[in-house]
């Protein structure tokens, strides 16, 4: 095989509380694959949407200072998280088209001794696997018998609006590993509409209207389980589901996965390296691939 | 003898005189070496201006002139005229481009100033270098090509046949007509599509005056104005022209199929036979089939062979290959209308997704009455639509798309609304940003419109999908969408959408206008001379355009450029012959070695090597003098007339050693 | 969707070029209005203006009543009306500057709950280096509204017994260069 893939790795903040399961997942995961994952030194919180709501240069400023430590490794930066990914693009955006920007960033970086010079490819771990890793490797460590149907949900910000090769409204890398994994991936429709991720602490009764669709089209898809990219959506639609049953008087239990937990499950890892029993709704052995976990 | 250079300084109202002081360039001027004579006037090249210098010339004071005034593609051509009226050499004359390279771009009226008289400088030092040339002239071919058979190359060759003059008609598909042929009415008058294009087809395919080529592409062309090489592949037919009738027992027994099986209703909607040997409708021109060697059984596997059993005439021959023709002509039209904005780019509009979403053309073609629905607006079940919403602007005006406006789907739109309500008895929404009905009758047709029970939404459609969120939209197309009218956002459940798709350029205009020397905007479409004044013309001389190649457009315009066209190619044709460029470059026989460099390196083919002599010769001719073999021959042995190194080199020596003291032009 | 009378008299004029001036917002000016953006929304039914009303706003120099509206506290930032603008605009950087804007001015209505959400999460970050959930619901909460602490309760029992709530805070080692950066930025904010 070819020398060791290695990236630096942005895990974010939420790796740490609620998006635990994913992080556990994504690492055992890659270490089956043989890539490496470094992490990036003494990272801080990218500032999500809400630093960007109060403060413009010290909120870009503060996720720049990730970049400004990534960019001596020389690797790309990856990021399992897609408010990560999307705070951290943007942040390179702005730096690449406002001169002005760039240099009052670097200003306030140059404070800690830093600078950034923008040279940073930030990514998102899904097209690690769909563009690096490739449908053939994946699907030829395949171990265990996945005859499940997979709703594929994207969410908003890993297709939008920085993707490169994914179309904004129908993208398909999550639909070619499941795919490739030996999953069924069901007809989908709602899959880049917002989950309200951003909304559900502030006010969660709309919120909880934009997250009940999400559900109720998967479920009337015929789909065993959602499988996601963003552990904000994960959060959103696994543990606040029982409040989608108490509001709307329905009776959703579909578990959420994410791909890595579904990627590691066709790889035959086991379940508890996967944090599976961390979900909230259960990934039931009813809705369980044949042999998976051994 | 001394030269006697005239300096002629150009005000152009207050475009250069706001920010040139003329009163110190005319001084300025006056000390140049071997200038006799300086004068200075509002409007150079209005009549007065004109005379002005033809007078000097003819009392004698100069024989060299310089204006200074606008760019040379603008006036180069008046101020020659000058000349010749009063009996100099028009390459005795030099331009300064004092407006466009001074005035207009530059602020500080001194250092405006200082740049006019570099520029004045630079002209006198090489005007006085010049050298009379004679005016070549070349016989114009009374024959024209046009190239693409849609309303505008059929309107075009049609006019210029009934002058009397032989049109080539090169057609890519097997039959002309274009898109027109696939419509069932048209906007606003809501005339019968066929009805007032077949005879048009008819005469295009009877005239004794065109030849018309069609499953024909341009291969080739060659040559300038008045004299192009064309060659023409005609592809192969597999079916003899000379012997078919056209019964059409053929496609009715052939096995193949071209069209992809969706196995409902939508699956065909198409004019003619789906089968892979077909002609496209049934009131093709010519009316001779053609085999689709991809869908072909026989070409796929040898095991068919129907078509040649049924065939009565023996008109199929399997065993056809391509064939490339060669002729020349005097004028090119290019006519290669339009193609429809492919709308599964637009992932939020499900086109390709859901089997009721249409395109306009699918929908044109399913109003046909020839079509294979009979006319009847049907839905992929069969059954007839309660409801349709018809979106605008589909690829138009808009930055991801196109940017333009495509200009006559706001019209078939309200024509769909109107042909909708006339044959079913059905809801119609029309998502419309804004309704632009600038046409003849055109207002009065959406006049017409609003009395009808069409239901308008002021607002682009967000998305269309099959996803409901209520009991009324199970089952159904739900548009979503902002009525900005109302300020409210609506879903509104449909059974069938219909995309106003815009119109692109045709994919093969690229290649097409790269063969014909002619360029492509940003938009794609053609570049016309200039975008009022010279709508129907080029940049190259004896290249014009027609119709949707342009730019989008209605047939009443199409039809109206087409004739323009035809109207120009015949003035040009009237005058027999047409005086070419004498500016051409020139080999000298005693330096050249004969490597033959020069040969490849023409663009325009005009260098060929002398075998008895042992050097390259250029034919005067085809040569444009681009100076491309100038530069590249490694002897020093060909040099441009008009742009001889002395020349240029003098040029450039009056800017940089100006007397105005400062290399303003360099700024 | 409340659609008030606007205050006609406190327009403006200056405001297009206020907000065409800060990052993302270069482009308003070319807004014709289509309602793309509306229709793309996913909370444009709760906004007070749609997303195109409120750049109709903008446009003719209704600041007050812009500031004042709900519509970009609603703004979730998944950039559907961005990708898909016929203009090109860049939407959801103009509501996240209209958001700085009225965080600056005070413009944020009694008990904005987006408001006090996002400056709890920035107050954790500038002195951690870090964001800690629980924490920061917790603050949130007390903020806005004490008893949604009960009603939450349960979620945060679930989370605990699945091990998605950690006790211990994270900290970044750079907290006084991190500080520093913050510092500086801000002395040249926009
Ligand atoms: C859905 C729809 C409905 C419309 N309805 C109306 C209406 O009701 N009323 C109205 O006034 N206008 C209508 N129009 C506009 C009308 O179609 C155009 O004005 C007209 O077709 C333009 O004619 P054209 O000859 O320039 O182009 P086309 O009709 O596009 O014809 C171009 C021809 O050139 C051929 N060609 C292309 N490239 C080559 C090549 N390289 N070599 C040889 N041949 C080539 C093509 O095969 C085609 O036959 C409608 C347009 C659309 C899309
Ligand atoms: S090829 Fe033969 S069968 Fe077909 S239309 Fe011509 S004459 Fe008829
Ligand atoms: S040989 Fe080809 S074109 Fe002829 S009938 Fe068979 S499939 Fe059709
Ligand atoms: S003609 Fe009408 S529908 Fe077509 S692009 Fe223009 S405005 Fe849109
Ligand atoms: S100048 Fe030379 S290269 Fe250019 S057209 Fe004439 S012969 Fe050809
Ligand atoms: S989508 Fe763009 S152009 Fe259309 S209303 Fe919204 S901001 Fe304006
Ligand atoms: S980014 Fe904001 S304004 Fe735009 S569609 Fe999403 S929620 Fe609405």
């Amino acid at each position: 095989m070819a020398t060791k893939q290695s990236y630096i790795y942005y895990p974010g903040c939420s790796a740490e509380a609620t998006g635990k399961p994913y992080e556990i997942s994504a690492r055992a995961v890659c270490e089956h694959l043989d890539i490496e994952l470094k992490e990036l030194a003494d990272w801080n919180c990218c500032g999500a949407t809400a630093y960007l709501s109060v403060e413009d240069i010290a909120s870009m400023a503060v996720a720049a200072r990730n970049l400004a430590i990534a960019e001596s490794t020389g690797l790309d930066l990856i990021t399992p998280c897609s408010a990560c990914y999307i705070t951290l693009s943007k942040v390179d955006h702005y730096f690449e088209d406002y001169p002005d920007i760039r240099t009052k960033i670097n200003n306030a970086l140059s404070a800690a001794g830093l600078e950034y010079k923008g040279g940073v490819n930030v990514r998102h771990l899904l097209y690690v696997f769909s563009e690096d890793i490739g449908m053939e490797r994946l699907s030829g460590m395949v171990r265990a018998d996945l005859s499940l149907r997979v709703a594929p949900y994207y969410g908003c910000q890993v297709v939008r609006p920085f993707t490169e090769r994914d179309s904004p409204d129908v993208p398909f890398a999550m639909d070619e590993i499941i795919s490739a994994l030996g999953g069924d991936v069901v007809d989908y429709p709602l899959k880049t509409k917002c989950c309200s991720g951003a909304l559900i602490g502030i006010d969660e009764k709309t919120a909880l209207g934009l997250a009940k669709p999400l559900i109720e089209c998967a479920v009337r898809s015929g789909a065993d389980c959602i499988v996601t990219c963003c552990p904000l959506c994960q959060l959103n639609l696994d543990a606040y589901q029982y409040k989608i049953n108490k509001v709307y008087g329905t009776n959703y239990h579909i578990p959420v996965l994410f791909f890595t937990q579904l990627i590691g499950l066709a790889f035959g890892i086991d379940e508890g390296r996967l944090g599976l029993n961390m979900n909230i709704v259960p990934y039931r052995p009813a809705a369980r691939a044949k042999g998976a976990s051994g | 003898m001394s030269e006697r250079i005239g300096v002629y300084v150009c005000h152009c109202g207050t475009n250069i005189a706001g920010k040139v002081d003329i009163d110190e360039v005319v001084e300025f001027a006056k000390g140049l070496d071997d200038v006799t004579l300086v004068r200075e006037y509002k409007f150079m090249c209005s009549d007065p201006g004109q005379s002005l210098i033809q007078k000097d010339i003819e009392d004698g004071l100069i024989n060299r002139v310089v204006v200074a005034s606008c760019s040379p593609l603008m006036h180069e051509k008046t101020f020659r005229n000058v000349c010749t009226r009063g009996g100099l050499n028009e390459y005795l004359f030099t331009m300064a481009n004092i407006r466009e390279q001074c005035s207009w771009v530059h602020v500080d009226v001194e250092r405006t100033t200082d740049k006019a008289k570099d520029l004045i400088e630079a002209a006198v030092r090489r005007t006085r270098l010049q050298e009379p040339l004679t005016k070549r002239e070349v016989p114009i071919n009374p024959r024209t090509l046009v190239i693409g058979g849609g309303i505008a190359g059929i309107q075009a060759a049609l006019d210029l046949a009934d002058a009397g003059k032989n049109v080539v008609l090169v057609e890519k598909e097997p039959s002309i007509g274009g898109h027109m042929a696939k419509f069932d009415k048209t906007f606003p008058t809501l005339d019968c599509s066929a009805c007032i294009l077949t005879p048009k087809m008819v005469s295009v395919g009877q005239h004794e005056n065109i030849e018309l080529m069609s499953w024909s592409e341009v291969e080739d062309v060659g040559g300038y104005v008045g004299n192009f090489n064309v060659t023409v592949r005609k592809k192969a037919r597999y079916v003899d022209v000379d012997l078919c009738n056209g019964c059409g027992a053929c496609w009715e027994k052939c096995p193949g199929t071209r069209v992809p099986r969706k196995g409902n209703v939508h699956e065909k909607l198409s004019l003619g036979p789906v089968t892979s040997i077909f002609i496209p409708f049934m009131q093709a021109v010519p009316a001779i089939p053609v085999i689709d060697a991809e869908t072909c059984i026989r070409f796929k596997n040898g095991k068919c062979g129907i078509c040649a059993e049924v065939c009565e005439r023996n008109a199929i021959k399997y065993d056809m290959e391509d064939e490339l023709v060669e002729f020349e002509v005097g004028n090119i039209i290019l006519a290669t209308g339009f193609q429809p904005f492919d709308p599964a780019q637009i992932g939020n509009y499900g086109y390709g997704i859901f089997d009721n979403v249409l395109t306009a053309v699918e929908f044109e073609i399913m109003n046909c009455a020839s079509g294979n629905t009979g006319g009847n607006i049907l839905m992929a079940d069969g059954t007839e639509p309660k409801s349709i919403g018809i979106v605008h602007c589909v690829g138009s005006r808009d930055k991801n798309y196109n940017e333009y406006c495509s200009r006559v789907c706001c019209m078939y739109a309200l024509k769909y609304a109107h042909l909708i309500k006339e044959k079913i008895d059905a809801e119609v929404y029309d998502f419309y940003i804004d309704m632009r009905c600038f046409g003849k009758g055109y207002e009065e047709f959406y006049d017409r419109l609003l009395g009808e029970d069409v239901r308008f939404v002021r607002g682009k459609v967000a998305e269309v999908t099959e996803v409901h969120l209520e009991e009324a939209e199970r089952g159904k197309l739900v548009v979503k969408v902002e009525d900005t009218l109302v300020g409210s956002i609506r879903r509104i459940p449909l059974d069938m959408v219909v995309l106003c798709t815009g119109l692109e350029a045709h994919e093969t205009l690229p290649a097409v206008a790269n063969l014909c020397n002619v360029s492509i905007g940003k938009d794609g479409f053609v570049i016309e001379k200039h975008p009022k004044l010279g709508p129907v013309a080029t940049a190259t001389d004896g290249v014009f355009i027609a119709g949707a190649c342009q730019s989008p457009k209605d047939i009443p315009d199409t039809v109206a450029q087409a004739s323009a066209a035809s109207s120009a190619v015949l003035s040009m044709i009237t005058r027999e012959k047409i005086e070419i460029e004498s500016a051409t470059a020139e080999v000298n026989e005693d330096k050249c070695s004969g490597c033959k460099i020069c040969n490849t390196l023409c663009p325009y083919l005009a260098i060929k090597y002398d075998e008895e002599k042992g050097v390259s010769v250029v034919n005067e001719a085809l040569c444009k003098g681009c100076g491309t073999c100038v530069a590249g021959c490694p002897s020093n042995a060909i040099s441009a007339k008009h742009f001889q190194n002395n020349q240029i080199l003098a040029e450039i020596e009056g800017i940089l050693r100006s007397s105005s003291g400062q290399a303003g032009i360099l700024a | 969707m409340n659609t008030h009378k606007l205050k006609q008299k406190a327009i403006d004029k200056d405001f297009l070029d206020e907000i065409a001036h800060l990052p993302g917002g270069e482009r308003i000016i070319d807004c014709f209005q289509c309602g793309t953006c509306s229709g793309s929304c996913p909370t444009a039914h709760v906004m007070d203006h749609t997303p195109r009303r409120l750049f109709a706003m903008v446009k003719a120099g209704f600041r007050e009543d812009v500031l004042n509206s709900n519509t970009y506290w609603y703004c979730t930032s998944c950039y559907i009306c961005t990708v898909r603008c016929p203009r090109q605009i860049k939407i959801t950087d103009v509501m996240y500057a209209l958001k700085r804007i009225a965080l600056k001015e005070r413009y944020v209505r009694r008990k904005n709950a987006a408001g006090a959400f996002y400056s709890s999460f920035v107050d954790i970050v500038e002195r951690d280096g870090r964001s800690f959930e629980p924490e920061l619901m917790v603050r949130f909460m007390l903020k806005t509204d004490p008893t949604l602490l009960l009603k939450n309760a349960v979620l945060g029992l679930k989370l605990m017994k699945h091990g998605r709530l950690p006790i211990r805070r994270n900290r970044i080692k750079a907290r006084n260069e991190l500080r520093a950066i913050i510092r500086k930025a801000k002395s040249e904010s926009l």
